[in-house]
């Protein structure tokens, strides 16, 4: 079984007397695609901002990539990848400038950006779009750019918040062939998604209901456990007991 | 180093595609200058004064024309009732009344006394003490006129004229020219909007698009970010001075009196004061609604208290005590003393440590309070 690049345990986060994650511990194997799901305030964006080191967590500890998610936040951050469920290119920035940025503030060097950025742009048929305003791309293509602007600079792991909300179904199966095009270049993928038939894609998936983890497993295993036929009727079987309403 | 000159690249493609912040970069101090020194003067002219004229003699008319004539009232009303007059104040058109009592002329010739009445609306009370100050020096010009004439007999209870004559000489601003007070106010006034303002919205707008948390999630060094954002600021902030000094000279005539270099290094210092100040708001506030409303509730009170508009030395102890800490007030001083005294860096060592400590303060302030994780 190949090593796990996340572990936590007992992972949580309080705000005030809310419990936003309660007591999670799992661990995401290298080169898997993990699903993270979960109804809407079901903790799994806060959870997530805990691995990337931007939210310090309340309790528990875990270990991103070999560093502590409590203490070596930046550490963490040099081999990770991100990109949140807000577009978050600059919609100042042309196409490649946004690149350039983004991968030159990670250490990548003028002359291996520029040739990455062209090979990049050709292999997404984007070359058009080189001095494209970032703002002016499509919904779709924004979200492929800012997916390949997080995986760039060849991080260890790369953490997906919601990426393919508000996408058409095309353009959503275009954006899973560039995950899988990621993991074979040996990136671990960590995502969370509201798309039950996208949880089908993952190599494993944990269910979060009410800031705790209560399945985690295959999605075929999920499936024959719970004697569900599809992804969809695991969740709603699950969510049904949450307590926090949706926000 | 290499991480922080892609961030500056960043931050002037930002700046130099933003059309409304260079087109202000020049509005701001070609406006500002054309028209605050002509609007803040503090030359009280064309006051609205109401002459009530129960006497209808020849020196009350007399009166009424001299008083006419001045450029510092405008006559709105010759009418013969105070209630008149005061009807006219009530609406704001009158600032002034002067009640000339009937035998006005009859008591000035044969007791060579009497009185007059002004009432004065304190609603501006600038406008009030000064209209009424002028209306003074008028009437007794209008007297010794008279007594010069031989008209009049002169008072005896006043005693004698007094004979020593006090003539003020201006130094530095000979003219007493209102303008050349208010210009270097108004340089500093620009420095300080640009650094402040744009500061204060810049990394809160980036958190409301969502590009902080870009910022954030990567191993950026946060000294780096606030830096990249500090350097464009500063440059706009000289550039701007720069204009502003042309149109000070072209328009004004006003040529700093002393060195270019030593108003530009307190310049330097103090655009980075500000620009760190307009950052630390940046940083703590989350919306840049909240950003901006903080910066002007500080600005205002910088500008209010820094001399601007109204002398510190003329402010209670306890208000001076504040204008310590407004970086604003050292700078208004500075730029005056320079512009128009010609003083030199040796002179101004003191304000140059206080502008410096500003700067240092607000800018390590900002690099604490900036936390990349929540």
């Amino acid at each position: 079984m190949p090593e796990a690049v996340i572990k936590v345990e007992n992972l949580t986060k309080r705000f005030g007397d809310f419990t936003a994650v309660d007591h999670i511990s799992f661990e995401v194997r290298k080169g898997e695609i993990f699903g993270f799901l979960g109804a809407n305030g079901a903790g799994k964006t806060t959870a997530m901002r805990m691995l990337c080191g931007l939210s310090r967590p309340t309790e528990g500890h875990g270990t991103v990539a070999g560093f502590d998610i409590a203490r070596q936040q930046e550490q963490i951050k040099k081999n990770i990848g991100y990109m949140s469920q807000k577009f978050s290119l600059y919609n100042d920035l042309k196409v490649w400038e946004n690149i350039r940025l983004f991968a030159g503030i990670y250490g990548m060097k003028p002359k291996r950006i520029a040739a990455k950025t062209d090979e990049l742009l050709n292999r997404l048929g984007f070359m058009a779009e080189k001095n494209t305003f970032v703002e002016k791309l499509p919904l779709g293509w924004k979200q492929k750019l800012a997916f390949s602007v997080a995986i760039f600079h060849e991080p260890q792991i790369v953490f997906l918040d919601e990426p393919t909300g508000g996408v058409d179904p095309i353009t959503r199966r275009q954006f899973w062939e560039l995950i899988y095009e990621a993991v074979e270049q040996g990136i671990t993928v960590f995502v969370t998604t509201h798309y039950m038939d996208e949880a089908e894609y993952c190599d494993r998936v944990s269910i979060m209901v009410d800031g705790r983890i209560e399945a985690l497993d295959s999605p075929r295993e999920l499936k024959k456990r719970m004697e569900a036929r599809s992804m969809d009727e695991v969740f709603r079987q699950l969510a049904r007991k949450a307590r926090r309403s949706a926000d | 180093m290499r991480t922080f000159l892609f961030l500056l690249e960043k931050e002037f493609k930002q700046i130099l595609r933003n059309r409304i912040i260079l087109a202000m970069i020049i509005a701001l101090p070609t406006i500002q200058l054309a028209i605050l020194p002509h609007a803040a003067t503090y030359e009280i002219r064309h006051i609205n004064l109401a002459v009530v004229d129960a006497d209808h003699s020849t020196l009350s008319a007399e009166l009424t024309a001299k008083l006419n004539a001045s450029r510092y009232f405008n006559l709105v009303s010759d009418g013969t009732s105070y209630e008149d007059a005061l009807e006219l104040v009530e609406d704001g058109k009158a600032h002034l009344i002067l009640e000339i009592p009937p035998h006005f002329e009859k008591d000035l010739r044969l007791a060579s006394k009497a009185g007059l009445m002004i009432a004065v609306d304190a609603v501006d009370g600038t406008m009030g003490s000064i209209g009424s100050s002028y209306l003074n020096q008028i009437l007794q010009s209008f007297t010794a006129g008279l007594v010069a004439r031989g008209e009049i007999a002169y008072p005896e209870a006043a005693g004698p004229q007094a004979r020593i004559q006090v003539i003020p000489q201006y130094r530095y601003n000979t003219q007493l020219d209102y303008k050349t007070y208010m210009v270097p106010g108004i340089l500093v006034m620009l420095l300080t909007l640009v650094g402040g303002i744009l500061a204060a919205l810049n990394i809160v707008s980036e958190k409301e698009q969502g590009t902080l948390e870009q910022i954030n999630v990567s191993p950026v060094p946060k000294q780096s970010y606030l830096l990249a954002k500090v350097i464009p600021f500063w440059i706009i902030g000289l550039l701007t001075l720069a204009i502003g000094l042309l149109i000070a000279r072209f328009l004004y005539g006003i040529v700093p009196a002393g060195s270019l270099l030593t108003l530009y290094t307190f310049a330097a210092v103090y655009v980075v004061a500000f620009t760190g100040f307009g950052l630390l708001i940046s940083v703590a506030a989350k919306t840049q609604q909240q950003s901006m409303f903080i910066a002007f509730f500080f600005l205002l009170i910088f500008f209010l208290m820094g001399g601007l508009f109204t002398p510190i030395s003329s402010m209670p102890y306890w208000a001076q005590v504040i204008t310590w800490f407004n970086p604003t007030a050292y700078l208004i001083d500075v730029v005056r003393l320079i512009v128009m005294k010609g003083s030199g860096f040796a002179d101004l060592v003191p304000q140059f440590f206080c502008i410096l400590g500003f700067a240092v303060v607000f800018n390590v302030w900002a690099i604490f309070g900036y936390d990349k994780t929540a």
